[in-house]
């Protein structure tokens, strides 16, 4: 120590010693230097957006000069999705468009549930003890005892660990997906998405992946990229996390994804799954759990399913479960949980009883998959449309089989056959998109929804009316 | 709370009071009184502290010397690259869970001006919670948005709910543009409009994406946001969702405003110089963080200056503020239709849930058209549309009663007399004096937990808090 301490009285000397001994010029130099740097350090910064050779007169021209766009560009009064079509009454089985009553091959409401008496009765009970609003969010004195009963019941009947319900369908997805990946993750992600999916991977700002549509093959291929270039630089690979997005039953194509194969490239990979449910939940499976439970897979194995209750359930918002490490986390995370209002306890009492009923009638979920096998068979034969999706989906579009040329043209023409169908009694609807916003735009297409309520004349009914309509535009 | 409050002795005040001329018809009185230096120092301190003893938990955690409670990874997945960052969880293992107890509580009854809570028990320190089956009742509601006292479990709007539902059912299964569109919701849209003094409205089913999903619709790449620091995080997350550039001006300030618009117009776009397409400003009516009310006068004036639009989010201030309950609006004095787009939400002050947006009837055409909940959402429920369409009529006067004329009157005297209250007993609070959002500050963490234990023991309030990013803990009055 006192070694030390003594070189470093030797190093203090030695300076001083310098010091003394340096020319003046150089103790000058060095001292301009110093006051050069204090003066840099205390000036005020340069900024260059205010660098400007423009006077004040200039600028007050440039202002003036200055015209914007009109906030909104002016929409053509024919512009087909301007035009809503008006629904006196509630939409379920038999409805009422436009003034015309037709049975309802567009709302999709599978399961019926919309107009059963159980569940109205249930929701009007909460109406009388809650009222209608919840008036906050769910940190915020928002969280009801239906809520986390509704929470509780998801939860057991998905057998995961946890759910957790949002207030609207498609902010579920689209708060999912950001609260776990941000920007520098990697996300491969269907072509087929849905919208919603695709805001929540906008907002994300992760690194987004498109492999072609349930082609399992393009998918390895680019996470076999993805792994090479992870061995260059291995020290980043640790900390970026991976995600395949997936949707049980495609809502633009009517097809199932295959499960089993992902389950596999997850664990090959080292990727984590989450899973989109809107269509599938309360459909496939033997007790209406969706994907996991038509294919028998273990439903750990999906890291998030998520689902909105606004198809089979018949009620408003969505939820997401899986295991608490991970639905935990929204809690805190998920935009549309933690700033927005939560679901009216009505809507939870009637996703309760809904949730009860399928429970108690297991057997809605066999008759709904032989009506869609059904009318599957007998849209078949339509020269100039084609039926796109699986046998056993719900939702099926009917494409042009020819396209007329432009997708406009395809509009209007599809536009003919609906109005058509609907004159004479069936209600059905054109797939909407927003041509601009989406990644990959699925082809026009006329939407088909089945639902347990029709009966089997009335599937026939339709199939014919759909070949006479189709037969009658196009001669 | 008294000795609390004796150490709050701050002479610093800050206080605005602008009667500009031909702008204002009316004062405006804002205050942010400045953190006592004591109580500033006290609060970092605090904090430190905490940080330190999450520390301390986390190492005694990862040498196993203290169970490990929280959810962990699947042993299956173990070598999967981690899906929480260390840092981000800290934050929820050793602050957060300690006073968990504060947020999330459950209630059993209508969020009404009294409420019942489920009374919860935590054996495990917050980690777990325990519902005992008892039921706290007659607790003095002061957390729930529900400034107007529509959310009621009898009455005419309850009974016009009822009979909508009984006929339409809960759900709608549609999307607007396909077959979601019910004759309620034309009703609806018409009303408020009218309600409004607009050309033209459109619902939506939440007010979180009313705000996402309609901003990216208005403008897109070559336009320029200008937004208030404190907006909410609908209206930033619709602006990042747009595409456009953000460019953010201090909150409420207008000096700030007008620099970014005459630099915008006179600079162009970064880079290319070329002109911008349009400037959209971002204010809320009410900022339900600070209680503040936006300067709507000057932003008019400095909109038609400079020629940009205005998109004015109303989710706290419409039914709250007003003499018949219009808005910020009406509050000031001025008219509808120098609001470019009028954004508001039926949660609070109607106790329904959705949003609505009104304006020119050619932007109302354009959303139907191009707006991404029109086109792929559900629409509203029907009773939840009943409900807004009773109480705006009430509001308005055209059930034939003046309930709803009093109960504007009345929130208003009561927010008024609240705030007076709360000064003359020498606790600081935030805001404008007419905004019935009242940030009343705490500052220290430890003081906020005990606070909310020690009011729920006495049975008389119940509030809400949350925590801010500057490291002040605030208490809230609806």
């Amino acid at each position: 120590m006192a070694a030390a301490g003594m070189g470093q009285q030797w190093v203090l000397v030695e300076m001083v010693q310098a010091f003394y001994e340096a020319p003046a010029y150089h103790l000058i130099l060095e001292g301009i230097l110093i006051l050069w740097i204090i003066r840099l350090l205390f000036s005020k910064t340069y900024k260059l957006q205010e660098r400007s050779d423009l006077t004040p007169k200039e600028k007050e021209e440039l202002i003036e000069e200055w015209q914007p766009e009109p906030l909104v560009p002016p929409v053509p009064k024919d512009h087909p999705a301007l035009n809503y079509n008006i629904v006196s009454g509630p939409p379920t089985h038999i409805i009422t468009v436009n003034g015309k009553e037709c049975i309802n091959f567009a709302s999709f409401n599978f399961l019926g549930l919309l107009d059963n008496e159980k569940v109205k009765s249930a929701a009007q009970a909460s109406l009388k003890k809650y009222g209608v609003g919840t008036c906050g969010p769910r940190g915020f004195y928002g969280t009801f005892d239906v809520h986390l009963e509704l929470e509780e019941r998801l939860a057991k009947f998905m057998r995961t660990e946890e759910a957790i319900i949002y207030s609207y369908g498609f902010a579920t997805i689209a708060s999912a997906i950001p609260a776990y990946s941000k920007r520098g993750d990697i996300v491969f992600v269907d072509e087929a998405a849905c919208f919603a999916i695709q805001k929540g991977l906008q907002a994300s700002r992760s690194n987004i992946k498109l492999f072609k549509h349930n082609d399992m093959a393009d998918l390895e291929r680019l996470l076999k990229e993805q792994e090479t270039e992870d061995q260059k630089n291995p020290r980043k690979a640790r900390v970026t996390r991976r995600f395949i997005v997936v949707e049980g039953l495609y809502m633009n194509t009517g097809d199932v994804c295959p499960l089993p194969e992902l389950i596999k490239l997850k664990y090959k990979y080292k990727v984590r799954i989450f899973l989109e449910e809107s269509l599938s939940f309360g459909v496939l499976g033997e007790h209406g759990r969706g994907i996991t439970e038509h294919f028998g897979i273990n439903i750990d194995d999906i890291d998030l399913i998520s689902a909105n209750m606004e198809n089979s359930l018949a009620s408003i918002g969505g939820f997401c479960c899986g295991r608490s490490f991970i639905i935990d986390h929204q809690r805190l995370s998920g935009q549309g949980y933690c700033f927005s209002a939560s679901l009216p306890p009505l809507l939870a009492a009637a996703a309760i009883e809904a949730l009860n009923i399928m429970e108690d009638n297991p057997d809605i979920f066999q008759t709904l998959r032989a009506k869609c096998e059904r009318i599957h068979k007998a849209l078949q034969g339509i020269s100039g449309l084609k039926v796109v999706g699986e046998s056993f989906s719900p939702a099926l579009h009917l494409q042009l089989e020819e396209s007329c040329g432009s997708r406009e043209d395809d509009v209007k023409l599809l536009k003919r056959v609906v109005d058509y169908c609907m004159d004479s009694g069936i209600a059905l609807t054109q797939a909407r998109y927003l041509e601009k916003e989406e990644k990959c735009l699925p082809p026009p297409s006329i939407r088909v929804v089945i639902t347990v309520e029709q009966t089997e004349q009335e599937l026939d009914k339709a199939a014919s009316l759909l070949k006479e309509a189709v037969q009658s535009v196009l001669n | 709370l008294k000795n609390v409050n004796e150490m709050l002795n701050c002479t610093k005040f800050v206080n605005q009071i602008v009667h500009n001329g031909g702008l204002y018809k009316r004062p405006f009185n804002e205050a942010f009184e400045e953190t006592p230096m004591l109580v500033a120092v006290l609060t970092y301190v605090g904090y430190g502290v905490l940080t330190l003893f999450g520390y301390l938990r986390d190492f005694m955690r990862q040498w196993k010397i203290e169970k490990c409670q929280n959810a962990t990874e699947r042993a299956e997945q173990k070598d999967f690259v981690p899906l929480y960052q260390d840092f981000e969880n800290f934050y929820n293992r050793n602050l957060y869970t300690r006073i968990r107890d504060s947020w999330n509580r459950p209630i059993c009854s209508v969020p009404g001006a009294k409420v019942d809570m489920m009374e919860r028990v935590s054996h495990d320190y917050n980690w777990t919670f325990t519902y005992t089956g008892r039921v706290i009742k007659d607790i003095i509601n002061m957390g729930s948005y529900n400034y107007l006292g529509f959310a009621q479990k009898a009455g005419t709007c309850q009974e016009a709910a009822a009979e909508v539902l009984s006929q339409y059912g809960a759900g709608v299964c549609s999307t607007r543009q396909e077959m979601g569109n019910l004759d309620k919701h034309e009703e609806l849209e018409e009303l408020v409009a009218r309600f409004l003094g607009v050309e033209s409205a459109m619902a939506y089913g939440m007010g979180f994406a009313t705000n996402s999903m309609n901003i990216p619709a208005l403008v897109g790449k070559g336009c320029l946001i200008l937004s208030d620091e404190l907006n909410h995080a609908s209206l930033v997350l619709g602006a990042r969702l747009s595409g456009a550039t953000i460019r953010i001006f201090k909150h409420n300030n207008m000096q700030s405003l007008e620099k970014l618009l005459k630099d915008a117009i006179v600079h162009g776009q970064p880079r290319t110089r070329r002109p911008w397409k349009k400037i959209l400003i971002l204010v809320e009516g009410i900022y339900s963080m600070e209680g503040s009310i936006v300067r709507l006068p000057e932003v008019i004036a400095l909109k038609k200056k400079y020629k940009s639009y205005l998109y004015l989010d109303e989710a706290h201030s419409i039914g709250a503020l007003g003499p018949s309950g219009r808005g910020v609006v009406e509050y000031f004095g001025l008219s509808p239709e120098d609001v470019d787009v009028m954004m508001g939400t039926f949660t609070k002050s109607f106790g329904a849930a959705g949003g609505y947006i009104g304006g020119k009837k050619e932007l109302i055409d354009y959303l139907r058209t191009y707006s991404h909940s029109a086109v792929y959402a559900t629409s509203l429920s029907p009773p939840v549309v009943e409900q807004v369409i009773t109480s705006m009529k009430c509001i308005m006067g055209e059930d034939g009663t003046t309930v709803g004329k009093a109960r504007v009157q009345q929130l208003a005297e009561n927010t008024r007399y609240f705030r007076r209250r709360l000064k003359e007993m020498g606790f600081i609070i935030y805001g404008n004096e007419d905004s019935p959002v009242v940030p009343l500050m705490l500052y220290m963490p430890g003081s906020n937990f005990t606070t909310t234990c020690h009011v729920l023991k006495i049975g008389l309030f119940v509030f809400s808090f949350y925590l801010y990013v500057k490291c002040i803990y605030v208490l809230k009055r609806s």
